[in-house]
């Protein structure tokens, strides 16, 4: 079992024929994902690697049934790709581009709400049920599948280091979500701990989160009333200096609030696991999940 | 990117906010200029450098006279400004505002930000006025009226209302106030505001709502459709290094300790500054390579944290995802053979064509320090700088 994704999600490529749109469809392909379209306004009747190119998402559903977008598009036009494809009628979409603007991501979380679509990210590397399907940029070989151990985190690299640290302890993964850098996304902490929460494969979850916003509070909260598996949680950004952007655009500290202790605090208040150490993570899971 | 209170105040005349008269001068000569030009005294002269706080910390003073501009001039322009935004150093101050002094009746509060956790555009205002916004927040929340605004709606009128009438505004006042939040919210969505911010908003004696201070925040992600605003930067508000490392799109921000760090992914290279203090050490820097990152951009990224002369080791730290470990292992043997570097240096790679990179670091010849994993490299960069 797994959450959100699994090996029959079929999945359709918007920005497909772009540098990493390419690249990034082999590899999925290559692990074995069910990629059954791209789209690229004005290409269509094209293939990549005999992939079927379309110029509008609603054509690539209607055609080949796909019901998951994975997005490479750029980040003027990505707001635009994630309403397209939930107007088409797509149930997950993935969203990898990185530098949407707030406004335009502002516009896009009203837009879908209500409706009947998941949007995981944008700014993310996407989603992995490991040994089912890979809907993301994330390298595959440091996954271990079978469970019992679900992971969501804000950020990637960060998420990968977590992840090796969880297959050398010989830890294998349900699903692991990015939800992305960004202050404005799709599914948050809360979404990917109630789905974990619900799967009867997941045993436990590592949560990874970053200074700025509250969304590790609110997540905390729900933790501490409405789940029973064990969480782990680490926050990055103990040493970022406030109002200072850390790379990412949601990763700030403004007039105080979003600060790592207040965080960690609120998960320790929450009796999650909080692993202090990044070096020492895989050990702790050893001794929490085992 | 931050800009200036004159240029904010440019962006305001452009959408009809009503600003008091007066313009910006680099010289004390042209602050007078501008000053005799306003016809009539007191005029205030105030710095312009990206920090708030000015006023406490001396950048803000009233002239009365053409004298007095000169003196007061001449003490603001090249001063070191202290604020508690600025840091213990401050901002050398190369640029003032001059500006018509008015008979203020009330100083109000208005911001617009977007909120993250609703995903709406919030409307702040407040009676508390003039003060530090976040303390009056913290004290007395309930004298902070905030208005969500659903951005695919936009600005509605009962909206403006609501604040209107929250600030207990004369008759008078109302009718003016309410097209000037309209072009606000306007300038607000039209540029990607980050943030505006008018603090103070006055009323004066004559009933008239002008904007006496003005702070706009424009969205980094934004700026490709707003180049009519990329001359606003100002490079010299900014770190040298940050200026040099945001030419390679590098994301890298100067701290103040001594241990180097070069690492792909923001949340990464949070948590190596992380435990690189919690191995008894304290980072010299925040050095995002990015995803993507070309030797070429590691050369770069080694150059610009060599150049901060606080730096006693160097760790890198790389999870190859996208960026294989054998493009970052050139682009370090590169920038360690160029630059000569002086400095310990320890590597720890995982990912991506890991003993392909690693084997291109062994064979370069140069002292560089491997670590098994992230905490090992952590305590030997930390021995190191000890």
């Amino acid at each position: 079992m797994s959450i959100f994704v699994d090996k029959d999600t079929r999945v359709l490529v918007q920005g497909i024929t772009g540098k990493e749109g390419q690249f990034h469809t082999r590899q999925c392909v290559a692990y074995g994902t069910r990629v059954v379209a791209g789209v690229t306004p004005g290409k269509a009747g094209q293939d990549m690697d005999g992939i079927p190119v379309f110029n509008t998402v609603a054509d690539a559903v209607q055609k080949t049934g796909a019901d998951c977008s994975l997005i490479f598009v750029p980040p003027a036009f990505a707001a635009d790709a994630v309403m397209e494809a939930a107007d088409a009628g797509i149930r997950l979409v993935v969203a990898i581009t990185e530098g949407i603007p707030v406004l335009d991501m502002l516009k896009v979380k009203n837009y879908i709400e209500g409706k009947p679509v998941r949007l995981i990210g944008p700014n993310c590397p996407g989603i992995i049920t490991p040994g089912e399907a890979k809907i993301g940029i994330m390298p595959a070989s440091i996954h271990k599948p079978g469970g019992p151990i679900g992971v969501v985190s804000r950020s990637g690299t960060l998420t990968y280091e977590v992840v090796h640290q969880l297959t050398k302890q010989g830890i294998g993964q349900t699903t692991c979500i990015g939800i992305g850098g960004d202050p404005v996304n799709g599914t948050n902490f809360v979404d990917c701990l109630s789905a974990f929460e619900q799967d009867p494969a997941t045993r436990g979850v590592v949560m990874v989160g970053e200074i700025g916003g509250n969304a590790e509070e609110t997540a905390a909260e729900f933790i501490k009333t409405r789940m029973s598996k064990p969480v782990i949680g680490f926050i990055a950004g103990i040493t970022a200096p406030p109002g200072r952007r850390m790379g990412h655009a949601g990763a700030i500290i403004s007039g105080g609030s979003g600060t790592a202790q207040a965080k960690i605090e609120a998960m320790k208040a929450a009796d999650i696991h909080v692993c202090e150490n990044l070096g020492t993570l895989g050990e702790l899971c050893q001794k929490v999940f085992k | 990117m931050k800009i200036h209170e004159y240029q904010a105040k440019e962006l305001f005349k452009k959408y009809k906010i009503p600003i008091p008269a007066g313009g910006a001068a680099f010289s004390v000569e042209e602050a007078r200029k501008v000053a005799a030009g306003l016809g009539g005294w007191p005029v205030v002269v105030k710095a312009q450098i990206h920090a708030g706080g000015r006023g406490k910390g001396g950048g803000v003073k009233l002239a009365r006279s053409a004298d007095e501009v000169n003196t007061v001039a001449g003490q603001i322009l090249g001063m070191t400004l202290v604020t508690h935004q600025t840091g213990p150093e401050g901002r050398m101050v190369r640029k003032v505002l001059v500006e018509q002094g008015l008979n203020i009746k009330k100083e109000l509060y208005l911001s617009i930000i977007p909120d993250r956790a609703s995903a709406k555009i919030v409307l702040m205002a407040s009676e508390a006025g003039g003060m530090d916004i976040e303390e009056v927040a913290a004290k007395t929340p309930e004298k902070i009226i905030k208005v969500f605004v659903d951005p695919l709606l936009g600005l509605q009128g009962y909206h403006c209302r609501q604040l209107a009438f929250g600030l207990n505004l004369p008759p008078a006042a109302v009718k003016s106030f309410m097209p000037m939040i309209q072009n606000l919210y306007r300038l607000f969505v039209e540029y990607d505001c980050s943030l505006v911010e008018i603090n103070p908003l006055v009323i004066t004696a004559e009933e008239a709502v002008i904007a006496l201070d003005a702070k706009v925040n424009l969205d980094d992600n934004a700026l490709f459709r707003h180049k009519d605003v990329l001359e606003f930067r100002d490079l010299e508000e900014e770190d040298p290094l940050e200026v040099e490392a945001s030419k390679f799109n590098l994301n890298y921000i100067n701290l103040d300790g001594n241990v180097g760090n070069m690492v792909n992914g923001a949340g990464l290279a949070m948590a190596t500054m992380d435990i690189i203090k919690l191995a008894g050490a304290e980072p010299a820097n925040f050095l995002d390579v990015g995803g993507g990152a070309s030797a070429e951009m590691v050369e770069n990224g080694f150059r610009i944290i060599l150049s901060d002369k606080n730096v006693k080791g160097i760790l890198i730290n790389i999870f190859g995802g996208i960026l294989r470990c054998d493009t970052l292992a050139r682009g370090v043997v590169e920038a360690a053979t160029k630059t000569g570097i002086k400095v310990p240096v320890v590597v720890r790679m995982e990912g991506t064509n890991v003993e392909e990179g690693r084997r291109i670091l062994a064979e370069s010849g140069l002292n560089l320090i491997t670590a098994a994993d992230l905490k090992d490299a952590a305590q030997k960069v930390a021995q190191i700088v000890k």
